[in-house]
């Protein structure tokens, strides 16, 4: 607040040396789960580790040329995360697998895909125009693996994968981002009818029906992907993804209210109809008996072994391949937490959910920062996107409530995940730099209109920067 | 709108909190209980390639990890004298568990104990490998060997050797035994094949629990009789020189069934009998007659004083079983039929050695202990058990009573065979029918009877009369020899 006179400062420099500090804890790490084992220092360590560096070199070389602005946190967080997700994949493999090599390749994938996002996009307003292009963008996405032929069939329970050549992918995972577009879209656009008209019952201002498309459409998203796809996990991370959004685009707290009603509601109803989404709920309310245990499908065997992990790991850790997370089935994807609990403790887990705690508070610092409507919307959702999927992660895997199947973002194996929450840090960082460069008040280009693009005063713009 | 984006990030962070919360709770406040849990290998599995500490019996291994041959685990536990300690070391498996000392001690063994703490922060700093601290046994490696030797092979039976007044354990052997190198090996597919081969084996049960001289509940017959004397006598209706009732069959009002006296004996020579003579001939009729006096709950409360039924204390580190006492709601001839130790009566080979060492040492029951010395990995003793009072089975007025017609039961009676030149042995056998035709022969005595230096129980399962009495008191007779004249 007190910086209403100070000119803003790139502070790349300061970037740079989180950034290696973050290479520092990924490296180090993938160095330590070998040391014990005959992993140590061998070619996947040299050529993983050389590779992240230059790509996380690069990343930032890029952001000084295009994004000198943006915040200097959220790279070296993502990058230390997505290291220690590439070292406890690589301490996991057995002597054959290649998943750790896989998962390089798609982080280097991801990051390119995010550089070029940053380089040829340039300003995320842009991406306003695609509003309507983005819904239909998620519908197809969404539709993708329950067509014949691209679809990659069931897999463990879920219809959520397609088939890229011999690789598998998540449509799921864009989908979130083109969701948040278009959440964004709509609801800057379309904030005062929203707003304005309406029927206030009691406490509550209740908006027009027509006006609820979007959500209508949101709950039938979301409902459909737990139909068609079993995908109990994306169905609560788009919903809340939605209620988030229109909260903002609103200050209503009906939204927030009508929301939870409905999601409980409708995960009560699924809970009743849905045999796989009762067997998840029965299995995390009743993981300690035997019947439970041992069943399958739907046991609770990953959670239990799980939580025998995150134990075993106590305060401080078994240390860095000195634990036994290989015993906890997908260790290294939907477990990688338990897995990180076991070896890095309670210290160490701790300080992985920080970073997550940092990084999604940097993207609502952005939020807060950014002076359009659409960008607060778009950078507000997918940070609080990144937070819900942690949670809801985390949350399954600690047992505080069931588990599902999303993804841990940077961490876990996997490429769709790694490929979206890349994308969602470049978005995040593009609005950061706007947030924190120089104020801009020139239209983005003759004809592009700003009338309804909700730029807020400069001044209050500034004072949350 | 900027209000809206603060709120949403309350409620992520509020979200994170629930996580933080969630984390401390599995990884910390719950973790004992999670750690505990029974479907959780990694407490065996953490620790499999370890230095495990070894299992010592006078000086040399029964237990012990040595540098093994295979690429993945450095150490393999081994058992280098298997079947007379099997029941008491178990196994150390990596598909099965632990059992027995292998499981009781395991935090000892593995080094994780809090006694070890100061070891383990010397480790820590030192970079050295965990080792763990090995336990010392009480057991005396050539009596373990002895009676282990004593069973023929092929012969289901118990032999539990203790000092009376320390309740230090000085063997402790059943059979059939089994090798727990056979599953303590690092080839799992192995490792399954033989367990599955050994359960195939009758009479081997694997679990400590309900096998051997600690797990089996067995019908204790006449031996039994000590608990009706020490109940008569500390009723105060009886004493020393009480004329007891003796009738070859006793009858009981309304049915046809009558208890008998054993008719191969020298029971029938008399129709009265006094402790003496009873106790000496192991006549049945008069301990009934007993029984019948007192009632059922006079005879429950003493045989619930010699621990029939009863908790062992935490010295003995060994899973046991503890039976149910004295039966409930009983008529007259099962009452009668009970007092002699038959019916549903049912004791562990190791709770009639421990009723045996309390009349020894005065009517004080000493805890078991099988533990001498805990040792960390610099042999400096870190714990070291001694001798404790269990509880108080019987006044030493009662208790010598009873020794002294034990000693004529060896000296004058049917337990003849035990006696040791030169010592004064007290001893009492037992004959439970098992209704099949064979019986379980028990001993159960000590020696010398002034001052017991040890306590001998023997029971053989399933045998005639003639073998019973060949495999218990003349066996008793080696092993008090033994013990003694070290």
């Amino acid at each position: 607040m007190s910086q209403l006179s100070t000119t803003p400062k790139p502070r790349r420099n300061v970037e740079l040396a989180l950034l290696l500090l973050a290479l520092a804890v990924g490296i180090g790490a993938n160095m330590l789960v070998g040391v014990d084992q005959e992993k140590a220092f061998d070619s996947d360590f040299w050529f993983q580790s050389s590779l992240l560096a230059v790509a996380a070199l690069v990343f930032h070389g890029v952001l000084r040329f295009r994004a000198k602005y943006a915040d200097p946190v959220i790279l070296p967080l993502v990058v230390a995360l997505n290291g220690l997700g590439l070292a406890m994949i690589h301490r996991l493999d057995a002597p054959d697998a290649d998943t750790g090599n896989n998962q390089l390749r798609w982080t280097l994938i991801a990051m390119a895909v995010a550089i070029a996002v940053i380089w040829f996009l340039k300003d995320h307003r842009v991406l306003r125009r695609f509003t309507f292009i983005s819904l239909a963008a998620s519908a197809l996405l969404l539709i993708l693996p329950l067509i014949p032929g691209i679809s990659a069939g069931e897999i463990l329970g879920a219809r959520v994968w397609i088939r890229l050549g011999p690789m598998t992918f998540q449509p799921g995972e864009v989908a979130k981002i083109t969701l948040a577009i278009f959440f964004a879209g709509y609801l800057s656009s379309n904030r005062d009818l929203i707003l304005l008209a309406g029927r206030k019952v009691g406490p509550l201002q209740f908006p027009r029906f027509k006006d609820m498309g979007p959500m209508i459409t949101a709950w039938l998203v979301s409902i459909g992907v737990l139909i068609f796809q079993r995908d109990l996990g994306s169905s609560v991370l788009f919903f809340g993804l939605f209620i988030v959004m229109i909260y903002v685009a609103t200050s209503r707290i009906s939204w927030v209210v009508i929301g939870l009603a409905l999601i409980l509601g409708g995960g009560f109803a699924a809970s009743r109809v849905f045999s796989h989404v009762e067997l998840r709920i029965s299995g995390w309310l009743n993981a300690f008996t035997p019947e439970v245990y041992g069943r399958s499908p739907g046991g609770s065997g990953q959670i239990v072994q799980g939580l025998f992990g995150m134990a075993n790991g106590g305060l401080v850790g078994t240390g860095l391949g000195q634990g036994r997370p290989d015993l906890v089935p997908f260790a290294n994807s939907d477990m990688i937490i338990a897995s990180l609990g076991e070896e890095l403790g309670l210290v160490g887990l701790f300080a992985v959910v920080l970073m997550y705690l940092l990084l999604f508070t940097r993207g609502f610092r952005a939020a807060l920062g950014t002076r359009d409507a659409f960008g607060k919307l778009l950078a507000c959702g997918l940070s609080f996107a990144v937070a819900l999927q942690c949670f809801v992660v985390i949350g399954g895997v600690t047992r505080l409530i069931p588990l599902t199947g999303l993804t841990t973002p940077f961490l876990a194996a996997g490429g769709s995940s790694l490929l979206a929450n890349w994308i969602i840090v470049g978005l995040l960082l593009m609005i950061s730099h706007t947030a924190r460069g120089p104020v801009d008040t020139t239209p983005l280009r003759p004809g592009e209109a700003t009338e309804s693009m909700g730029i807020d005063t400069p001044t209050e713009a500034v004072k949350h920067s | 709108m900027n209000q809206a984006i603060r709120h949403s990030w309350v409620a992520a962070i509020a979200m994170f909190a629930l996580i933080f919360g969630a984390i401390s709770y599995v990884q910390v406040i719950g973790a004992d209980e999670l750690k505990a849990n029974p479907w959780n290998q990694r407490a065996i599995l953490q620790n499999y390639c370890n230095d495990r500490g070894a299992i010592i019996v006078g000086g040399s291994p029964v237990a012990e990890s040595v540098e093994g041959t295979s690429e993945t685990c450095k150490f393999q536990r081994t058992y280098p004298q298997p079947e007379p300690y099997a029941g008491i070391t178990g196994y150390f498996s990596q598909n099965f568990g632990a059992t027995g000392l292998e499981q009781a001690m395991g935090e000892v063994l593995t080094g994780n104990s809090d006694q070890l703490f100061l070891d383990r922060v010397g480790q820590l700093f030192l970079g050295n490998q965990p080792k763990g601290a090995s336990v010392e046994l009480t057991i005396d490696p050539e009596i373990q060997q002895l009676a282990y030797s004593l069973i023929p092979d092929g012969q289901r039976g118990s032999i539990v050797v203790t000092n009376p007044k320390t309740g230090a354990i000085l063997a402790m052997v059943s059979k059939p035994s089994y090798d727990p190198n056979q599953i303590a090996t690092q080839d799992p597919d192995a490792e399954t094949a033989n367990i599955n081969e050994l359960l195939k084996v009758p009479g081997i049960n694997l679990n400590p629990n309900v096998s051997g001289p600690t797990g089996e509940l067995l019908a204790p017959g006449s031996v039994y009789k000590l608990v009706d004397t020490a109940a008569a006598l500390a009723s105060g209706k009886y004493n020393k020189d009480s004329v007891l009732p003796n009738p070859a069959q006793m009858p009981f009002e309304g049915i046809q069934y009558t208890l008998p006296n054993y008719a191969g004996g020298n029971c029938y020579t008399r129709d009265t009998a006094g402790f003496a003579f009873a106790l000496q001939q192991s006549c049945n009729t008069p301990f009934a007659s007993i029984a019948l006096d007192l009632g059922r709950d006079a005879i429950a409360e003493q045989a619930e004083k010699f621990g029939f039924g009863e908790d062992m204390g935490d010295q003995l580190k060994l899973d046991y079983a503890r039976g149910n006492g004295f039966p409930d709601d009983l008529d007259a001839p099962g009452l009668a039929q009970s007092a002699i130790g038959q019916k549903d009566v049912r004791a562990t080979p190791l709770q009639v050695a421990l009723m045996t060492a309390a009349i020894a040492n005065d009517g004080v029951q000493m805890r078991p202990n099988l533990i001498k010395a805990l040792r960390s990995p610099d042999l400096r003793v870190i714990d070291e058990p001694q001798p404790q009072q269990l509880r108080t089975s019987t006044t030493p007025e009662i208790a010598n009573q009873i020794t002294e017609w034990m000693v004529s039961a060896v000296s004058e009676g049917i337990a003849n065979r035990a006696a040791v030149p030169g010592v004064q042995v007290a001893g009492k056998t037992g004959t439970a029918e098992l209704g099949n035709g064979t019986n379980n022969s028990w001993f159960t005595g000590f020696a010398p009877a002034n001052n017991p230096q040890v306590g001998v129980t023997i029971v053989m399962e399933g045998v005639d009369i003639t073998t019973g009495a060949q495999l218990t008191s003349p066996n008793a007779k080696r092993i008090f020899e033994a013990v003694l004249n070290k």
